[in-house]
């Protein structure tokens, strides 16, 4: 008898002592995300931060690296996201609010809404190759602005589709039953009442999809977005480049004055993404309470 | 769905009765457009993939043309830019596989143990620091990897192994590993946090210990959802880009030696683009080949992981 309990509390103890070494194991494994994270940042602000300045966002590239600057990038984003942002909202949340509200139960709805979810999957650089078959030729935009902004509308659009779609499905029903009540026709009651109660969650949705397209680099590089640009873009169909083509250029050179270069310049890409995020976290939080 | 909203309906739709003042006026007008604009909407993703499709698929028959289907398949060598020109895409295919299983390799087992951690042991608390902070993660852009691949890693792994070159398949697949972490970890984690309380408050009352909850009754309650996160997670690798580019080179050689330069599919698209190329040349469509072979892998990757967890879920 005294064996088998001696057995037993021996196993028991084993038991709980691989449980506390796992429980280690464990924590170490998440700590190596948070760490990765960490030592990532440390050595780009190690390599960035002594060249940080304006001229950084005054200068066009060039060929010495002191006098180089990622003012044509930066534009370039800027006037990408113009674009991008409107399109893609129309587009994203007409498309989400239509798949919500209006679409009967048939083929063609879990048709639309599996593709949604497949196109969610496709690599980047496969719409930049769409992008460079449909913009840049077939429709002759050639290696301009506006086929890098529509080709990175059609990116980010299943992201902005999803997050609307979870967005408006959250409104509770008692609104739309309250607005019908009042003889509300469906647009009316789509537009005045569904719509502004989802929106924070729309907005956060299309901020969080922004923030991806701005650091894309791939779909950019095959539309072709030229690596030195020094004017900035005075139409729709001109040459174009953005941040992350300016980083990549920078940081793929053999020099280390470059490689500190683009160091800073993805200081500066990530301070723009950080705030971003803030403003998705604080909008999200804000609304919440009101709810 | 039924009684509340189609009584609604219909008594929106009695204003349209023909001696209805508003019959023409903008609201009724708005009310019956907007559904066919919205509807719009939704098709453009429909035009979007019939677009990927038939771009792809057209380039790659002109390509096919030039080049027999079976020199391109089982090809060993693959020289797009420098003569005598050759494309056969397994030296292409080997090194996005072998970036692809290094990067799994580092990612599955951290993510899922930090899966497990974070919705097994950790006090919530933790959990509500980490998580976010695994959402950033995600949120860095891949040139930023990229950098830190080879400012970073493959310092690193040259001082370990004195023979890799600057450009590693093992440096890259390490930071595509990093990157696709935090996607395995939160699927995972949402699909064991998805498992009912009662099924391990039922093995702990039994005595269970913490890890034996975890995987005895969690991981395979959850199998479906993991195994799902590891198929997206693998696709995501394959399609990755600028880390490759940066860090693994631009020689496409058909070995398995992880401290050799390789070439991926992405970076060799990448490559392609970055010189100039005149549209309807063979590298031109080249490109379109190796993406129609990259769309057709993740393609057939994403359906997998949405048919597993479907067809594996387990119902509580």
């Amino acid at each position: 008898m005294n064996i088998f309990q001696d057995a037993n509390r021996r196993q028991i103890s084993n038991r709980r002592l691989k449980d506390q070494w796992l429980h280690i194991i464990f924590l170490l494994a998440t700590s190596f995300g948070i760490i990765a994270l960490t030592v990532l940042i440390i050595d780009i602000v190690i390599d960035g931060w002594s060249n940080l300045s304006p001229d950084l966002f005054t200068n066009f590239p060039s060929r010495k690296a002191e006098d180089a600057g990622m003012k044509s990038g930066l534009i370039g984003s800027l006037y990408i996201m113009l674009i991008l942002i409107p399109l893609s909202f129309i587009l994203g949340v007409g498309a989400a609010i239509y798949l919500e509200e209006y679409a009967p139960k048939n083929r063609l709805t879990s048709l639309i809404q599996l593709n949604i979810s497949t196109l969610a999957g496709v690599p980047s650089i496969v719409y930049g190759i769409l992008g460079l078959a449909l913009f840049v030729r077939m429709l002759g935009l050639q290696k301009s602005l506006i086929s890098g902004a529509l080709t990175m509308t059609l990116l980010v659009l299943p992201v902005i589709i999803v997050a609307a779609q979870e967005a408006i499905r959250a409104v509770p029903r008692s609104r739309r039953d309250a607005s019908f009540a009042l003889g509300a026709t469906k647009w009316q009651t789509v537009s005045r009442s569904v719509l502004p109660s989802a929106m924070p969650g729309i907005l956060t949705g299309v901020i969080l999809a922004v923030s991806r397209a701005i650091g894309e680099t791939a779909p950019l590089i095959i539309v072709g977005a030229s690596t030195y640009v020094a004017f900035l873009p005075q139409s729709l169909t001109d040459a174009f480049t953005a941040m992350p083509i300016q980083i990549y250029n920078w940081i793929s050179r053999p020099s280390v004055a470059f490689k500190d270069l683009g160091a800073s310049a993805i200081i500066i890409l990530l301070a723009i993404l950080i705030l971003l995020n803030i403003s998705a976290v604080m909008i999200r939080n804000r609304y919440q309470k009101n709810l | 769905m039924p009684s509340k909203l189609d009584t609604a309906q219909a008594m929106s739709s009695k204003p349209t009765k023909p001696n209805n003042p508003f019959k023409n006026s903008r609201v009724s007008i708005l009310n019956k457009v907007m559904p066919i604009l919205l509807f719009l909407c939704a098709i453009v993703s429909i035009f979007t993939t019939v677009g990927i499709v038939i771009t792809l698929l057209s380039e790659t028959i002109t390509f096919f043309q030039s080049i027999p289907f079976f020199d391109f398949l089982f090809g060993t060598k693959w020289s797009a830019l420098i003569e005598p020109k050759q494309f056969g895409i397994l030296p292409l295919l080997t090194g996005t596989l072998l970036i692809t299983s290094i990067a799994i390799g580092v990612a599955l087992p951290i993510g899922l143990a930090s899966a497990i951690y974070l919705s097994e042991y950790a006090p919530d608390k933790v959990r509500r620091v980490v998580k976010p902070i695994l959402e950033v993660l995600a949120g860095v852009p891949t040139i930023v990897y990229g950098y830190f691949a080879i400012s970073i890693i493959t310092p690193v792994i040259q001082f370990i192994f004195p023979s890799a070159g600057v450009y590693n398949a093992l440096s890259a697949g390490i930071a595509v590993g990093i990157m696709i972490i935090p996607m395995i970890c939160s699927l995972s984690e949402d699909a064991m946090r998805a498992v009912p309380r009662s099924l391990r408050d039922g093995a702990f009352a039994l005595g269970a210990t913490r890890f034996e909850v975890a995987l005895k009754i969690v991981v395979p309650a959850a199998f479906s959802g993991i195994v799902s996160s590891a198929v997206l997670a693998f696709s995501r690798a394959l399609g990755e880009t600028m880390i490759v580019t940066l860090a693994a080179g631009s020689t496409p050689t058909l070995t398995l030696n992880p401290l050799d330069s390789i070439q991926t599919m992405t970076a060799y698209i990448v490559q392609v683009s970055l010189g100039d190329i005149a549209h309807g040349s063979v590298e031109y469509g080249s490109i379109f080949a190796v993406g129609m072979t990259l769309f057709v892998f993740t393609f057939l990757l994403n359906l997998l992981a949405q048919y597993i967890s479907r067809r594996f879920r387990e119902e509580y």
